[in-house]
């Protein structure tokens, strides 16, 4: 199922099937682990829960034991994205999170992938609107060498005007790579600078190709002074791993470097939407797509109390709400926009679906998106998403939809174990948004409680015109003989 | 893009050479091997911690012996299972949207694909056991009793051409098809759904094949999760329950693919922010007794991420990539040696040279013993992160069975790294890859002036 995700620039991606969509990071469509509570899931004798630590300086140290195989996995989150940026430096994130890989004092560019790689681990890094991640995947006993040396380049990373100047180059390549050559890519990053107008959440993770062109060392230099201290950052560990020992080397790697004051984060407040925009995009393609957001809220931390039994305020329970709709449209092969619009005798669409991420440091929107039925047009299908949300607001969900994807919930906190990985990537997201540990297990008893009332009555809600923004492709035939679109240039020395 | 119950099949190869060790603190991998009276064989790694299973059963009815004027069709066939079940003794008919909310009301999953090679069903429930008996009983239904329903077929035939040709306004998708065609020429390897071959295909045909293949003498079944021996053979028992006992006769054998001859060289006039470069030939067989010479070998040229040679050389020195990679895909047949890259149309040429340089010479030469070493270190020290959750297991002890590799495969694997050395491998990628006989795909680039 492909949705329209924010792409999250990854330093190195493994090859794709051509069939397959871009590689990229999919944020699913809860961005908070849910777990149910122990009444439901049976604890994992080798599994026991995350804590979360403050290290001497005031970074962040979350450790999750998972003892099923000797394997542990190490992350550093940076709550610093593309969001933090300011315009003609768009970018600067993730190419920043490319040259963390070109050196310190003691390591020299290409010799800390080297040493992660004899010590039998995997690594990589990405770069979303929220968040800056460093990641390696190693055998439990590896461990501190990782510590060491990621701490190392999070407190000394530094390198050349020349070594600069070449991965800029790959950076490039990269958001050719990603979005110059993907219609659809292409259109929700149009989509994004239409719908946010003051908010960063207009501008692409990787960056304007004009801002790539113009970025300069020092671009890059300043964003890691700036954002790169500890106190803006966790430590998270998960799997074959001793709390204790855990504790014992983070203070010794990460507790004893250098702290600087943050600055402060401008908050750059989305005015109010007033009215339709409406985004006509046209592209070598042969299916037209056409996507809807709606700009509604989200989850806060401050929404979601210690216990859940707490009253909250009204927005936190429509973001609720808002999550159990977009399960109800779209969670499953038979969810309500697949069956009416793609599966029904005469389809109108192809695909259909929706999504909302419920969490983020950012605004949220809902959105709904479909791909036309041969002979059915975008305007067709914009219609009917819109009709099949208006259902809903007129007659309500069942109890059999609602406990089906309350179920399907349930059950996927058990096949989440499954991932070590994955567990130590939602405890990252968590953190990133102010979360504290155990939300997820706040988060889904909270959804159980949502009622069909509750869904009906954010469908007639949230859903107008005026705070939506409508993108459509308008497909133009693939002109093999036509210059390319993007000018050749130079290669900069 | 398209939703997997819609995905056009191609014949994709599977790269099944990941590679396995033993993890020197770790008791080995049991794998439990047995056979049921249908003729069934069962292979099952008992993971108790979570209170879940994968199930994958796997058939020798993939893509490379599908009707030559139907490419695609095993695909479709194993896919198309979600369309409904027929009323039967264990139940009564269901249509596509009642057999989705019964997979979802589960909290499970279930489903069909076929690659090159094989074609596969897998199963993931929770193990409590009222879920699982109804999750298993669905599942064999959808195997044994598949309805193949027209409506739904007709519908969504219409789908799947259309993102045929939408998958063919992109650049990667024409790079891929013509490496394809130039590295397998005729043979199944290589063939492609069409919308033609969509045209002529209906539901006789998925009917038809799904009673000549799904047999449960056919079958195997790799289990792992939080079941016992018992347990697993009762679930293997009831799955199967429902299809034809016997009746399973040797399959006649698939050509092999032929080796190039010369050099090929395709250029394709594309209009798009990048050109794409395929380079490359058949491979080689999983069988071939090189395995793990040539595995470690691609590791040390293109296939080890940041510290691999083409890595090194085409990003790391020179910026002209984001991505470039090489990797074998060894199969029943000799799948493709693939190098690839995407990089700004003025520079394919100088990325094309500098691939053909470096291939050259690693062909030549071999690697170094500082290389040689470091891809063991990786391989072997990073041994257990290729079986640290059951997901990654089950594709393991499927492929064991798949290739009918001993069972302890994986408790032997890091010595048949660690005793490979320098001549080992340069013996091995000479005898298997030959830089002046490659074909060449370069789409999207300006005609290079020479």
């Amino acid at each position: 199922m492909k949705h329209p995700f924010h792409l999250s620039g990854a330093r190195w991606a493994a090859p794709v099937s051509t069939f397959a969509l871009a590689a990229s990071l999919t944020i699913p469509c809860l961005l908070l682990p849910l777990t149910a509570s122990a009444a439901e899931v049976q604890t994992t004798p080798a599994a026991t829960l995350a804590q979360q630590f403050t290290l001497k300086n005031g970074m962040t140290l979350i450790v999750k034991p998972d003892r099923r195989a000797p394997t542990a996995v190490h992350m550093v989150w940076v709550r610093v994205g593309s969001m933090d940026e300011v315009d003609g430096t768009s970018g600067v994130a993730h190419l920043l999170e490319h040259m963390m890989f070109k050196g310190t004092p003691t390591v020299k560019a290409g010799d800390f992938s080297r040493k992660v790689a004899a010590l039998g681990g995997r690594e990589n890094a990405f770069t979303s609107k929220d968040y800056t991640g460093y990641l390696q995947q190693i055998p439990s006993a590896k461990l501190e060498d990782v510590m060491r040396l990621e701490a190392d380049r999070f407190a000394n990373n530094t390198w050349t005007d020349e070594v600069f100047a070449k991965e800029l180059e790959v950076v490039k390549e990269e958001r050719r790579l990603r979005t110059e050559d993907k219609p659809h890519a292409r259109l929700h990053e149009a989509m994004d600078a239409v719908i946010y107008q003051a908010d960063p959440y207009r501008r692409p993770i990787v960056g304007w190709m004009s801002d790539l062109e113009s970025m300069t060392a020092d671009d890059a230099r300043a964003f890691y002074r700036r954002w790169y201290t500890p106190t803006n950052a966790a430590v998270i560990v998960a799997g074959d791993v001793d709390v204790d020992a855990v504790r014992v080397l983070a203070e010794r790697y990460y507790g004893t470097l250098p702290v600087h004051a943050l600055p402060q984060r401008k908050p750059r407040t989305e005015p109010e939407q007033t009215g339709m925009r409406r985004l006509d995009f046209k592209a070598p393609a042969e299916q037209a797509y056409v996507a809807l957001a709606f700009k509604v809220p989200g989850l806060q931390p401050a929404g979601l109390p210690a216990t859940a039994a707490a009253s909250t305020d009204a927005t936190s329970e429509d973001a609720l709400a808002l999550t159990v709709l977009s399960a109800v449209l779209s969670g499953y092969d038979g969810a309500r926009l697949p069956r009416a619009l793609t599966l029904s005798d005469k389809p109108v669409a192809d695909e259909a679906g929706a999504y909302y991420g419920l969490t983020a440091r950012g605004p949220q929107l809902f959105t709904l998106y479909g791909i036309p039925a041969v002979g059915k047009t975008a305007t067709e299908v914009e219609a009917a998403l819109r009709a099949q949300v208006a259902l809903v607001a007129k007659d309500g969900v069942t109890e059999a939809e609602l406990t089906r994807v309350k179920n399907r919930w349930v059950a996927g906190e058990v096949y989440k174990q499954d991932s070590v990985f994955n567990q130590a990537r939602l405890l990252g997201v968590s953190w990133i948004n102010g979360f504290p540990l155990g939300a997820d297990q706040l988060l889904l008893e909270r959804l159980r409680r949502v009622t069909a009332a509750q869904v009906q009555a954010v469908a007639a809600k949230y859903f107008g015109d005026d705070a939506l923004t409508v993108a459509t492709l308008l497909p133009q035939p693939v002109d093999s003989t036509r210059k390319p679109r993007v000018p050749a240039v130079g290669l900069r020395h | 893009m398209i939703t997997p119950k819609f995905i056009a099949a191609r014949a994709l190869l599977v790269c099944a050479s990941a590679l396995f060790g033993m993890h020197s603190v770790w008791a080995g991998i049991p794998i439990q091997h047995w056979m049921q009276p249908s003729g069934v064989r069962i292979y099952l790694v008992e993971s108790p911690a979570i209170p879940m299973v994968d199930v994958q059963i796997d058939l020798d009815a993939g893509a490379r012996r599908d009707p030559i004027d139907k490419p695609g069709l095993a695909n479709l066939m194993a896919a198309s299972t979600a369309n409904g079940v027929r009323a039967s003794g264990a139940g009564p008919a269901l249509d596509e949207h009642q057999l989705s909310e019964a997979w979802a009301d589960l909290g499970a999953s279930f489903g069909g694909s076929a690659s090159a090679d094989r074609m596969s069903f897998g199963l993931r429930s929770l193990t409590y056991p009222d879920l699982l008996d109804k999750a298993v009983a669905l599942a064999a239904r959808q195997l044994g009793e598949p309805s193949f329903p027209e409506a739904p077929w007709l519908r969504d035939r219409p789908k799947m051409i259309a993102s045929l040709k939408e998958a063919n306004t992109r650049p990667a998708t024409l790079a891929a098809r013509a490496f394809s065609q130039a590295v397998y020429g005729s043979h199944p390897y290589g063939r492609e759904t069409t919308e033609a071959s969509l045209l002529r295909t209906n539901v006789e045909d998925l009917r038809a094949l799904h009673a000549k293949v799904l047999r449960a003498c056919a079958a195997q079944v790799s289990i792992v999760g939080a079941l016992n021996r018992a347990q697993a053979d009762a679930l293997v028992a009831k799955l199967l329950a429902r299809l034809p006992q016997g009746g399973c006769t040797a399959q006649p054998a698939v050509p092999e693919v032929a080796a190039l001859t010369a050099a090929s060289e395709v250029r394709i006039p594309f209009a798009s922010a990048q050109a794409h470069v395929l380079v490359g030939q058949p491979g080689f067989k999983r069988n071939d007794p090189d395995f793990f010479a040539l595995t470690v070998g691609n590791h040390i040229l293109g296939g080890g991420g940041f510290t691999a040679r083409l890595t090194e050389e085409v990003r790391e020195k020179r910026g002209l990539t984001y991505s470039v990679y090489s990797y074998f895909a060894p199969g029943m047949h000799a799948g493709a040696f693939t190098i690839g890259l995407q990089t700004r149309p003025d520079q394919a040429e100088q990325a094309l040279t500098l691939v053909r340089e470096v291939v050259t010479k690693f062909v030549e030469e071999g690697p170094t013993e500082k290389e040689l070493q470091a891809a063991k270190d990786n391989l072997i020290g990073g041994f257990a992160l290729r079986i640290d959750s059951n997901k990654k297991l089950l594709d393991n002890v499927a492929n064991i069975a798949w290739n009918g590799l001993p069972l302890d495969y994986l408790d032997t694997w890091t010595q048949q790294v660690e005793r490979l050395t320098v001549a080992d491998v340069r013996a091995a990628m000479a005898r298997t890859l030959q830089p002046n006989r490659m074909a060449t795909v370069v789409l999207g680039a300006p005609e290079p002036s020479r």
